[in-house]
């Protein structure tokens, strides 16, 4: 007995929409007796992953938050891989755009610079975001030099800059020699959309951006050219379509949007630049762009369920003592799942006895 | 002359991992399969290979555990990539991210411990002569058995009809499909070798290289060993020639550091990564007419009953 797949004979739509459910559920499953095995009451650790953020004001603010760079993230990734150009260094490009837009925050550190400097700020961690991306879309183009390879390269090349502007000529005079510039102005700060609050106007930007993706892909030629080239790139070739530039713009548009992530986690949630500043979320974006299908709407969903997790895990981690990694835990085997679940859909499976495929021949 | 012979033992010590899991990557990558994996089965290759050490006393376990784990982290790549013929970059990136959540688990009851690193050999003689007699008859397992494990797989794959018979399905898996060869099964075998490959490689790190586990102690050597094999053009020999570059480019940096050369560490750090994108460019650029690359490498192949 084998399990074989069985080519559908069209993309079956209703499995489309199912497989990211039933993926979590396996997940969960797996999580449960991830769980049992830690010693930990596994009903328990759901609420505390679950349940528990989502019953007061400050985590729900504080998901809204998480998912606010995932969500911008993801979407550019999401049009690299509908086009099939694979940016996996979006945390790079996430941490030059922190740095960039820093670079405004620390020069006009105790002037009298007025309101430019935010958006300032903002246009040129997007603009160093897309320059940094273009560096392993233009080695795919030019050179042929795998873009996996080559932007995966530069998050560590990033991680290092940053690392050494904040030891080094951007470290804060007053700040007991830790390695962070001084908290940033208060022109140099994205503001909260509630007094108080944790929510601020970022996450607005990532609703805009979400808009106008969805926007591009469903109603612009461009948009559809990037789904044609990703998904049947021999027609692309007869309809004309230059896959390079595709993947030139699709880097470039993802690169901006992972940098102006950056730059408004930094001058958001964190108020100064310092190493560390992302949990991983350039990698965990890619897990969201698939979990959301790669479509606008559903990236937004995907992310606030993995932003759900960052902050149940840290829940958890306070009240039941699970080690954070299991969160990380949780995020790949979700992404197998989702994997998995979307073989469905282009493939049904079959179980098959072998003497019965004695008579049959190839093709 | 000290100094020479000390940086020759650490820029083979610097490159051994990287060439085990290369060669174990190359291999898959020759069946026709992209296993970008790498990274995460060496950091559990690693935290397994360390557990195993630290509770039994002996390296040769830590090194069997480290094995065992790369091949079951590779056979949930296989099942997923072959058997449900899912994207192979996609799967590849998953497993990387689950092996460091799972290597942080496994891990976390054993940072802060030491164990005692892997014997050199000492041939009484040999070994004291100076300059080359450390360099080859001092060095640790690990050393003389990625040298030969390179010989193995090269003279498997061009010698040898099972290895024709992979290399045919890395480069056409129809023809190979309908000549009766089982490229699943073998593909599925190749994808379990460069797993073990990659735990074993993971394993030297904190059995040999340093002795304490610490988590993401790969550091990106699972993905620069990803481009070590298109460096080598997918040949055994050249691997060896591109991994002791790398190895002479990470110690070089630390030995630059350490003369405090005026040049930010960061920077110097940052040699081995640059290095390889520089590597992959002008590589990708030197190679007119056609790719060296198996053809059929990273498709998915899903059997026409």
């Amino acid at each position: 007995m084998q399990l074989v797949l069985e080519k559908r004979a069209e993309r079956s739509n209703t499995i489309a929409l199912i497989s990211p459910l039933i993926a979590i559920g396996l997940t969960i499953v797996t999580m449960v007796i991830l769980f049992a095995i830690l010693g930990k009451n596994p009903l328990l650790a759901l609420q505390a992953y679950f349940i528990a953020p989502l019953t007061d004001s400050y985590s729900l603010q504080e998901i809204a938050v998480k998912a606010t760079p995932l969500v911008m993230i993801a979407i550019g990734l999401s049009l690299c891989y509908l086009a099939n150009a694979w940016n996996i260094g979006a945390e790079g490009q996430f941490l030059i755009g922190a740095v960039a837009g820093s670079w405004i925050a620390v020069k006009t550190q105790g002037t009298d610079a007025g309101a430019w400097v935010l958006p300032v700020m903002l246009v040129l961690a997007a603009a160093a975001g897309a320059l940094y991306a273009l560096i392993p879309a233009i080695c795919k183009v030019k050179f042929g030099a795998s873009e996996i390879l080559t932007s995966l390269m530069l998050v560590y090349v990033a991680d290092l800059f940053l690392d050494y502007l904040v030891r080094g000529p951007w470290r804060d005079p007053h700040g007991f020699n830790f390695p962070t510039t001084a908290e940033f102005d208060p022109v140099a700060t994205v503001p909260l959309l509630i007094e108080g609050g944790r929510l601020h106007l970022g996450s607005i930007i990532a609703l805009l951006v979400v808009a106008a993706v969805a926007i591009l892909l469903g109603r612009t030629i461009k948009g559809f050219e990037i789904r044609v080239v990703g998904a049947a790139p021999r027609a692309a070739r007869f309809g004309g379509f230059n896959s390079n530039q595709l993947i030139i713009l699709t880097f470039a548009v993802s690169g901006a949007l992972a940098g102006l992530a950056g730059i408004i986690e930094v001058a958001g949630p964190v108020g100064h630049l310092q190493p560390g500043i992302s949990p991983g979320y350039g990698f965990t974006a890619i897990i969201v762009a698939f979990l959301g299908r790669l479509n606008p709407l559903g990236i937004l969903i995907a992310g606030l369920f993995l932003a759900l997790t960052f902050i149940g895990g840290e829940q958890a981690q306070i009240a039941m003592k699970i080690p954070l990694d299991v969160t990380k835990v949780f995020q790949g085997i979700l992404l197998f799942y989702v994997l998995a679940c979307d073989s469905l859909i282009l493939y049904r499976f079959k179980l098959v006895f072998p003497n019965r495929q004695v008579a049959r021949g190839t093709h | 002359m000290e100094l020479i012979e000390a940086i020759i033992l650490a820029v083979l010590a610097a490159s051994t991992p990287l060439l085990i899991a290369a060669t174990g990557e190359l291999v898959t990558e020759r069946s026709g399969v992209l296993n970008l994996g790498v990274e995460g089965m060496m950091i559990i290759g690693a935290a397994s290979g360390f557990a195993g050490a630290w509770l039994t006393g002996s390296i040769f376990i830590g090194a069997l555990f480290g094995i065992v784990a790369g091949t079951l982290m590779s056979l949930v790549f296989a099942l997923m990539a072959l058997g449900l013929a899912v994207n192979q970059v996609a799967t590849g990136l998953a497993l990387t991210i689950l092996g460091v959540g799972l290597s942080g688990l496994i891990g976390a009851g054993f940072v802060g411990e030491r164990i005692t690193p892997a014997m050199h050999l000492n041939i009484p003689g040999l070994t004291d002569i100076p300059l080359i007699g450390r360099v080859l008859f001092g060095e640790d397992a690990f050393v003389y058995f990625s040298l030969a494990l390179v010989v193995g797989v090269w003279w498997f794959l061009y010698r040898t009809r099972p290895g024709l018979i992979l290399r045919a399905c890395g480069d056409n898996h129809v023809s190979a499909h309908a000549l009766g060869y089982p490229v699943l099964r073998i593909r599925t075998i190749a994808v379990m070798f460069g797993g073990a490959c990659a735990g074993l490689a993971g394993a030297y790190l904190p059995l040999a290289y340093t002795p304490f586990f610490i988590p993401g102690m790969t550091a990106g050597r699972g993905w620069i060993a990803l481009a070590l094999v298109v460096f080598s053009s997918w040949r055994p020999g050249r691997l060896v020639v591109g991994a002791y570059l790398f190895g002479a480019v990470t110690i070089l940096q630390l030995h630059a550091q350490g003369w405090g050369v005026g040049i930010p560490s960061q920077l110097m750090s940052a040699l081995p990564y640059l290095a390889t994108v520089i590597v992959l460019v002008l590589l990708s650029r030197a190679r007119t007419g056609g790719s060296t690359a198996p053809a059929a490498l990273g498709t998915v192949f899903v059997p026409d009953r």
